[in-house]
C-alpha cells in the first residue's frame, strides 16, 4: 500500500529556493526540508535553522581524549611499567604532549564525522524521496523544496497553492510504501 | 560558516579565474562524472598501459615484502654504523608528500582561498596513499612484523607497556592519527558527489556501491549545516595536525644525540619541506591528469601558478635552512657538528649533497619569472626535480649522519643492495595503482563544492 509522503517542488536557481523558502517558513510549516546540490549561502537563514549543536559534541570528544591518554601514559610510564632510560624521570610531561596532542586531535575528528551523520540520522539505506524521478537532479543542478504529509498544516491542495506560489518549475506528490 | 563573507584576494573570486568556459552546475556534473561513468569495455588505453604497469610494480612490491619479512632486514644494505637507510628516507619521504593534501584541503579552507577547490580533492587523494605508503616502511622495517603490536598501548602477554618518553612512539601516533583524520576529511568531502554518481550511474552494481558509500545523502539543507560545520572543525582539526606531523617526525632524529640530527631548528625546516616537496608531487600529478581528463577548464593556469608560488616560498624556507644549519655549526664551535656539517659537503656523500641542493635551492628559484611559473611543460620539468631533490634531502640528513660515528674505526660507506630500490619503485607502485583506480572510480573534482563557487561568482556579478 502506498501512502503520500509529501510535495516536492522544484526550483532552477539558489536564488528562487530561497525567497520559496522564506514563504514556506513564514507559512508556519515544521516539517518540511530544503534539498540542494550544494549547500546555499543564505538558504539556513531563509529556512530558519539553527546553527549547529556539532561544536559541543567534540569539545567534549577532545577533552575526553586528551584525558584518557595522558591518564594512560603517566600511570603506564609512572606507575605500571616505569623505565630507567638515563635516569630521567618517569613523570615527564613535555615528553607526553605529543601523543596526548595527537589523541585530542584523533577523537575530536572522530567526533566531527560520526557525530555529524548522527545527527543527519544518516546513513540509511533508503528515503522515499529516491522514488522521484526528478528528485535525482537534486545532487546535479535542480533545488528542491519538501513538505511532508506529516506536517499538521499539511493540506493536498492548500499546500500545493502555497508551493504554486513560489514560481517552482515543477511540483510533484511523492509517494511512500507503508 | 559562510564561505566568501572574506575575500583576502579579490581577483580570485573572479568566477573567469577560477572556472573556464562559463561552465553551468549540470556542465561540473557531466565533465567530472565523464570518467567514472565510462564503461569497463570503454577505458582510456592509456589508464589501462599505466595501471598494469603500476599494478605489476604493486606485485613486485608485495612480493618483496613478502621475501623481506621471510628472511629479514637483513637483505637491505644497513649495516653497521648505517641502520637507518633507505626505508627510514622512503618514511620520511612519503610523509612529506602528504603533506600539501592536507594544507590544501585544511589550511587554504580556513584562509578562504577558493582556489583551491579545483584541486583539494586530487591533493587529499594523494595525501592518503602517500600517508599509507609512508606506514609501510617503517612497518616493515621492525624486522619482527609478528609482534608490532607491542608498539600499541594494549596489554599483551609480556606484560609490558610502551615507551611513551620514545619519539619514535609519537611518530605512531602522529601518523596514525593523521592517516586517519585525512581519510576522514576526504571521504566526507566525497559523500555528497558519491551520492551524485549514484544518481547517475545506470549500471547495477556500479549503483549499488556508490550508493552505499553516500550513506543516503539527499542534499537536504538541515544536513548541509551540520555537514558544513564538520567540514570546517575537520579544517581546523587537520591545520595543527599537519604541523605537528613532520615536526613529530623530525623529533625522531632532533632528540636524538647525533651531530647534524640534534637541532632545534628541524621541526619547522621538516614542515617547510613537506609541503615543498607535496605541492611539486601535486603539480607532478595534476599536469598530465588535467590534459588528459579534460579537465582544463576547472584545473587553470591560475591554478598552477599559485601552488607554484608556494613551491617557490617552501623552497626559499629550505634554503634558507640549509644555510642556518652550516652557520648554527660553524657558531656552535662543536667540532662535531663542525664535521658533519663539512662531511655532508665534502665528504663521501657530496654527491648526493649537491644533488639535493640544486634540485631544492636552485630549482625553485626558477618560479621568480612568471613566464616560467605560468608554462606547464616546466612546471611539471621543474616538480621532478624537487621530488628528486626531496628524497636526497632526507637520504643525505640520515645516511651521512649515520655512516662516519663518534669512532673513526666504524666508519662505513653505506651502498644499497638491489632490494632498496625495489622497494623504492615498489611503493610508487602502490601509490599510482590506487591512484588510477582513484581517478577512474571517484569525482576527481569536489563538484558540490566548485559548484558552491559558481554560486557565489554569479552572485558576485549579479
Amino acid at each position: 500500500m502506498l501512502k503520500n509522503y509529501g510535495l516536492i517542488a522544484e526550483y532552477e536557481s539558489p536564488h528562487a529556493i530561497c525567497e520559496a523558502s522564506k514563504r514556506v517558513r513564514d507559512a508556519g510549516y515544521q516539517k518540511w526540508d530544503a534539498c540542494t546540490p550544494f549547500p546555499v549561502h543564505g538558504l539556513d537563514k531563509a529556512m530558519g535553522l539553527k546553527d549547529s549543536v556539532l561544536p559541543w559534541f567534540v569539545l567534549v570528544a577532545g577533552i575526553t581524549g586528551c584525558a584518557l591518554i595522558s591518564w594512560l601514559m603517566i600511570w603506564v610510564a609512572a606507575y605500571d611499567y616505569p623505565l630507567n632510560i638515563g635516569g630521567k624521570p618517569t613523570w615527564s610531561v613535555p615528553a607526553f604532549v605529543p601523543p596526548a596532542f595527537e589523541v585530542t586531535i584523533l577523537f575530536s575528528s572522530l567526533m566531527a564525522v560520526f557525530g555529524m551523520f548522527a545527527l543527519c540520522g544518516l546513513p540509511r539505506l533508503h528515503h522515499p524521496l529516491f522514488h522521484s524521478k526528478k528528485f535525482e537532479r537534486v545532487t546535479d543542478d535542480k533545488f528542491f523544496i519538501v513538505i511532508e504529509a506529516q506536517d499538521a498544516l499539511f493540506d493536498l491542495e492548500k499546500t500545493k497553492d502555497l508551493l504554486n506560489q513560489t514560481h517552482p518549475v515543477s511540483i510533484e506528490l511523492v509517494e511512500e510504501q507503508l | 560558516m559562510h564561505r566568501g563573507d572574506l575575500v583576502l584576494d579579490e581577483d580570485l573570486v573572479k568566477r573567469e579565474d577560477l572556472i573556464r568556459g562559463g561552465l553551468g552546475y549540470h556542465d561540473i556534473t557531466e565533465k567530472v562524472c565523464k570518467m567514472a561513468e565510462t564503461p569497463f569495455l570503454e577505458t582510456h588505453k592509456g589508464w589501462l598501459v599505466g595501471f598494469a604497469l603500476a599494478a605489476s610494480t604493486l606485485t613486485m612490491f608485495v612480493l618483496a615484502i613478502g621475501y623481506l619479512i621471510w628472511e629479514g632486514i637483513g637483505i637491505w644494505g644497513n649495516t653497521s654504523p648505517t641502520f637507518w637507510a633507505w626505508d627510514i628516507v622512503n618514511f620520511v619521504f612519503w610523509v612529506g608528500i602528504g603533506h600539501a593534501g592536507t594544507l590544501i584541503s585544511a589550511i587554504l579552507f580556513l584562509f578562504r582561498q577558493k582556489w583551491r577547490t579545483s584541486i583539494n580533492r586530487y591533493a587529499e587523494a594523494m595525501t592518503i596513499f602517500a600517508v599509507i605508503c609512508a606506514l609501510i616502511f617503517p612497518g616493515i622495517h621492525v624486522g619482527r612484523i609478528w609482534v608490532v603490536y607491542f608498539f600499541f598501548p594494549i596489554p599483551n602477554q609480556m606484560d609490558m607497556w610502551p615507551n611513551f618518553r620514545s619519539p619514535l612512539l609519537w611518530d605512531l601516533f602522529a601518523v596514525g592519527t593523521y592517516f586517519t583524520v585525512s581519510l576522514l576529511f576526504w571521504y566526507v568531502g566525497l559523500v555528497p558527489d558519491l551520492a551524485t554518481l549514484r544518481d547517475r550511474v545506470k549500471n547495477k552494481a556500479a549503483k549499488l556501491l556508490y550508493g552505499l558509500f553516500s550513506l543516503g545523502w539527499r542534499g537536504s539543507m538541515r544536513h548541509w549545516v551540520h555537514y558544513e560545520r564538520a567540514y570546517l572543525l575537520l579544517a581546523a582539526l587537520s591545520t595543527p595536525l599537519v604541523l605537528s606531523v613532520h615536526s613529530v617526525v623530525s623529533f625522531d632524529f632532533a632528540t636524538a644525540q647525533l651531530p647534524g640530527w640534534h637541532t632545534t631548528i628541524f621541526p619547522p625546516y621538516f614542515v617547510a619541506g613537506a609541503i615543498f616537496s607535496g605541492f611539486a608531487m601535486v603539480q607532478t600529478l595534476m599536469l598530465p591528469a588535467r590534459l588528459w581528463l579534460g579537465l582544463k577548464d576547472i584545473v587553470t593556469i591560475k591554478h598552477i601558478e599559485n601552488m607554484n608560488k608556494i613551491i617557490l616560498v617552501t623552497g626559499s624556507m629550505v634554503g634558507y635552512a640549509y644555510g642556518i644549519e652550516f652557520f648554527m655549526a660553524w657558531y656552535s664551535g662543536n667540532e662535531y657538528e663542525s664535521f658533519t656539517f663539512i662531511n655532508r659537503a665534502f665528504g663521501p656523500y657530496a654527491w648526493a649533497y649537491w644533488t639535493m641542493v640544486t634540485c631544492n635551492v636552485i630549482t625553485p628559484q626558477l618560479f621568480w619569472f612568471k613566464k616560467l611559473r605560468t608554462s606547464i611543460t616546466v612546471s611539471f620539468i621543474l616538480s621532478i626535480f624537487v621530488n628528486i631533490g626531496m628524497w636526497f634531502e632526507r637520504f643525505v640528513i640520515i645516511v651521512t649522519s649515520l655512516n662516519r660515528d663518534f669512532l673513526p674505526s666504524s666508519w662505513h660507506y653505506f651502498t644499497p643492495r638491489i632490494w632498496e630500490p625495489i622497494f623504492l619503485i615498489g611503493s610508487f607502485g602502490l601509490f599510482f595503482t590506487f591512484f588510477l583506480l582513484f581517478v577512474r572510480y571517484l569525482p576527481v573534482i569536489a563538484m558540490a563544492e566548485i559548484k558552491g563557487v559558481i554560486a557565489n561568482g554569479d552572485d558576485h556579478h549579479a
